[in-house]
């Protein structure tokens, strides 16, 4: 968090996220967005939305994506890595109870998908429908018929990413920061 | 130019050949030929300055059959070449065979063990190009790119370091011990280093590929022989320039660091165009697809070749093109060209790489070439390690410094253990000119030794010391669709995350170079409609086309895929609706009706599949295998097609009929029965579904038809059976076949691109 010394900001955050101009392209652009105002990335327990951030908690929305040093211990990776899948799972569970169920799976895909082009939606069900099948068995392989899975909970989520090294990728560098894209709402 | 096999050449065929082997094709003008060559003499070849010799021989011997006509007759001279190769080809895979039959041999040895004499330029030009297109086309670029600058950095500096390192103290050496042998100035010394330098990645893949590391150390090592080609290059051409003048100037190392730009990007640009003009052609091939393996190679070759041409690094020029074209050639070619070009690749790679260690074998037994001195032998070893291993040290905690994922010690010492030398260092080695290198049989002998040495001694004991180490080892688990989504997922964020801050990293340039792609190359590249095709998809559909890869091999099964044996299937997902049970849409059907839908199905589209064999050149044979793949994928959305259409077709009602016959048993009737057609025509006004699967042009389609226009037909025509329905509680659909003739353009199915 020290390397974020260069920004200058001592003003509220308002929704000028929006109006990034790079960030149209971005698919996941209200996601993203979203994430900022999110409490449950505050770390403080709490649940629901702000309206306004200030410089506090965008920093600490920002220290998810901290890059780990050799110096880290193990069990310090591991607690890493597991706040970076909870910042990810609380970005797939809009509604905030814990569980990411099919259908905001299924927004999911197609969010990622919506700046490619036309695509057919049966196709992101399909796709959505068959990841979901798959945390499934791979958590539960024997699971009776007429259960119903109803969502994937965060450890069946951290099971299933396991393989991706999200402490490794999920990070930034925070070196150069260009200060201008963050303008003040201040009147 | 040492010849082929210079063991041979002064030799005539070897005795032992069988003297009977071809029918002589020389002109007829020549009448001297031997009749039948017993095995012990000396079977000469007409020719015009055997002529005498032969007519002497043969008016001795043959007296009473001066115009006999020759049966059979040998002429080795005119295959010599082709068939020699041919022949050490064969031996080489025969033994590469061997070694794999007897298993405990090929634990404690790796493969890489006989013998020929080598030609300089066939192995640049025939040898090499196989091994490195094979790498380049199957390099997994992120890594790669993500490595980059680590990459880079050991390829270049490292190699330099190296270079100067080893020729700076071998000349200290040879200065500390004159005698007439080690007379060597610095330059030549040089020179020596720079070939004796760089990592080879004939011997790095050999080696790296049996011991299954993990992607990162692979990369490094690997991408690290690749790209010092070009920092080879340029030093060799430099101190060999150079060497007879005897002096080197400041003017001429600034010259040099030029060059080595030009030579590695303009290598790399000659690749790139090349890629580019096979990726263009690629998307005109839809009708062609028997030629599409032949664009790749040629183009990847003439790359090569014209790279060398102007002395530009031909390794990079082919990784290039191999790198630039791959995704596009491989969303426009079909699903078996694909398959060629791997297989292909993968052979030609291995028998060169066979080939090549087999002449490395004899060229070291071969004695002329040899001219053993302790010292420099010694000395050029034990300076190689010792410059591998401070190179790493010091370029490691360079990099470290700048690198996310840091390299620990023992990382760094299985990147220095790897380097290996090859075949490209003797090689190089043999293209000395010897009037300006005297020493150069001393140098070859030392660079024998020291390939020898580290393909031997480390390459053998690699293995044991990754296991003892317990190095990290290549991940085999295959890539889930939730991994996908979510590495797409954390590219877009990280991404808005660099823009929200305002900061240009290397997610920003990445997110551009895609849009560029897309917008831009992926229109011109790439056939159709697939270039609007997001990554999402297509791996989507890759898995889809394994799953029913799989599902043919089972032999039908689920119509999800599901990678793992587990109880869970698509009802456990679905919330519980209560009107509308989940999967199943055809609510008045039971069971045991649906399963013999798809099995009649099934059936039916396999027979119908089988019918389209076309002998046309032009055109593949149809592989079973290859169909039923089609076959599920259309099976789905026939089934698919059927659910949509079942809630309009509720109307329908027909007199229950006979079960559909088989294509086959329906056209064999039609033909030759005439009662056929009347029998069924109950309801003349019923309009019918019919659902054109047979006709590749449109698999999927469903017209309505009338069926009145079809009594007047003559027999012998294909007719639609158009009225044949199915059983009563079928009712919902009828199904039929329409038997037209596709003709030779049948096979549009099959041969759609591959990651359909």
């Amino acid at each position: 968090m020290s390397q974020q010394s260069t920004v200058h900001m001592p003003c509220s955050l308002c929704k000028n996220l929006n109006s990034i101009p790079d960030l149209t392209d971005n698919p996941i652009k209200n996601q993203i967005i979203n994430a900022f105002f999110d409490k449950r990335n505050q770390r403080n327990g709490e649940v629901g939305t702000y309206r306004e951030i200030g410089f506090e908690e965008f920093l600490m929305v920002m220290s998810h994506f901290r890059p780990t040093s050799r110096k880290t211990s193990e069990e310090e990776k591991k607690a890493i890595r597991k706040e970076k899948l909870r910042f990810l799972f609380n970005m797939h569970d809009s509604d905030s109870d814990g569980t990411i169920t099919l259908e905001e799976y299924r927004k999911v895909v197609e969010e990622l998908l919506s700046k490619s082009g036309n695509i057919d939606l049966e196709v992101a069900k399909a796709i959505a429908d068959a990841a979901m099948l798959e945390v499934a068995s791979t958590n539960m392989p024997d699971m009776a018929p007429d259960y119903f899975y109803e969502g994937i909970t965060f450890e069946h989520f951290e099971q299933i990413l396991s393989g991706l090294e999200m402490e490794s990728r999920m990070h930034i560098r925070f070196l150069d920061v260009d200060t201008n894209t963050m303008r003040c709402d201040r009147k | 130019r040492d010849s082929l096999f210079p063991s041979s050449a002064a030799h005539s065929p070897p005795a032992g050949y069988p003297s009977i082997l071809l029918l002589n094709s020389s002109p007829p003008t020549n009448t001297s030929r031997l009749v039948l060559c017993p095995p012990r003499r000396k079977c000469s070849i007409p020719g015009p300055s055997d002529h005498e010799t032969n007519h002497t021989a043969l008016t001795n011997g043959t007296a009473h059959q001066k115009k006999a006509f020759p049966v059979l007759d040998l002429n080795y001279e005119h295959v010599h070449a082709p068939f020699e190769i041919s022949l050490w080809v064969l031996l080489a895979s025969l033994m590469k065979l061997g070694f794999h039959l007897i298993p405990r041999l090929n634990n404690i040895v790796p493969e890489k063990k006989v013998p020929p004499v080598m030609n300089a330029d066939v192995f640049f030009l025939c040898l090499l190009p196989p091994i490195i297109l094979d790498a380049g086309y199957f390099l997994p670029i992120r890594p790669f790119i993500e490595n980059i600058g680590t990459i880079l950095m050991f390829a270049v500096i490292g190699t330099l370091w190296n270079t100067f390192f080893i020729g700076g103290l071998l000349f200290a050496v040879c200065q500390i011990n004159p005698g007439y042998t080690m007379d060597l100035g610095l330059l030549p010394c040089l020179l020596f280093a720079t070939i004796i330098s760089a990592v080879d990645p004939v011997a790095v893949l050999a080696v790296f590929e049996e011991i299954h590391i993990n992607e990162l150390l692979h990369i490094l090592v690997f991408g690290e022989s690749l790209l010092n080609d070009a920092v080879t290059v340029v030093l060799y051409h430099l101190f060999e320039e150079y060497a007879g003048a005897g002096t080197v100037t400041v003017l001429d190392g600034f010259l040099g660091i030029i060059c080595f730009l030009v030579v590695a990007l303009g290598g790399v640009l000659v690749g790139a165009i090349y890629g580019i003009l096979a990726a263009f052609t690629s998307r005109f091939t839809s009708h062609m697809r028997v030629i599409e393996p032949l664009f790749v190679f040629v183009y990847s070759y003439m790359a090569y070749l014209s790279a060398e041409m102007f002395h530009l690094s031909g390794i990079m020029a082919l990784i290039a093109c191999g790198a630039v074209m791959k995704p596009y050639v491989e969303a426009n070619i079909s699903h078996k060209s694909h398959t060629t070009v791997k297989y292909f690749l993968k052979m030609w790679s291995s028998v060169s790489e066979t080939l090549i260690f087999i002449f490395l074998g004899v060229a070291t037994v071969d004695g002329t070439h040899h001219s053993w001195n302790w010292i420099f032998v010694t000395a050029t070893v034990i300076l190689c390690l010792i410059a591998r291993v401070i190179g790493v040290i010091g370029l490691t905690y360079l990099m470290n410094k700048v690198r996310i994922v840091k390299l620990t010690t023992k990382d760094q010492f299985i990147i220095a253990y790897g380097g290996l030398r090859g075949a490209i260092a003797f090689s190089l080695g043999f293209l000395l000119n010897e009037e300006h290198f005297p020493q150069k049989k001393m140098f070859l002998t030392a660079i024998i030794t020291v390939v020898f040495f580290t393909v031997f001694v480390q390459g053998m004991t690699i293995k044991p010391l990754v296991e003892l180490l317990a190095v990290k080892k290549k991940q085999e688990a295959k890539r889930t669709i939730n991994e996908e989504i979510h590495t797409q997922f954390l590219d877009h964020l990280l991404t808005g995350i660099e823009d929200i801050c305002g900061h240009y990293g290397h997610h920003h340039w990445k997110d551009k170079l895609n849009r560029f792609n897309k917008k831009y190359l992926k229109r011109y590249l790439i056939a159709g409609t697939r270039c609007e095709e997001p990554q999402l998809l297509s791996f989507f559909h890759k898995m889809e086309m394994k799953h029913a890869i799989e599902q043919v091999e089972k032999g039908g099964g689920s119509n999800v895929p599901s990678a793992l044996p587990s109880t869970v299937s698509m009802q456990n997902i679905q919330p519980k609706k209560p009107t509308v049970e989940p999967e199943r849409m055809l609510p008045k059907l039971p069971k045991g009706k649906e399963d013999e839908i798809r099995n009649i199905l099934r059936t039916n589209l396999q027979k119908t599949r089988l019918r389209l064999h076309s002998y046309n050149r032009h055109t593949l044979v149809a592989d079973p295998f290859e169909e039923g793949i089609s076959d599920i994928i259309l099976r789905k959305r026939v089934i698919q097609k059927q659910k949509s259409l079942n809630t309009h077709i509720n109307n329908y009602l027909t007199v229950p009929a006979a079960p559909p016959d088989t294509p086959v048993m329906s056209r064999a009737r039609l033909a030759s029965d005439p009662q056929a057609r009347g029998a069924k025509y109950n309801a003349d006004n019923v309009p019918t579904f019919q659902v054109d699967l047979a006709s590749p042009q449109s698999p999927d389609s469903v017209t309505l038809l009338n069926e009145l226009k079809k009594v007047e037909d003559q027999g012998l025509m294909m007719k639609a059976p158009s009225s044949k329905s199915m059983e009563g509680e079928r009712d919902q659909q009828k199904l039929t076949r329409c038997l037209s003739d596709p003709g030779p353009s049948a096979d549009e199915d099959e041969d759609e691109p591959f990651l359909k």
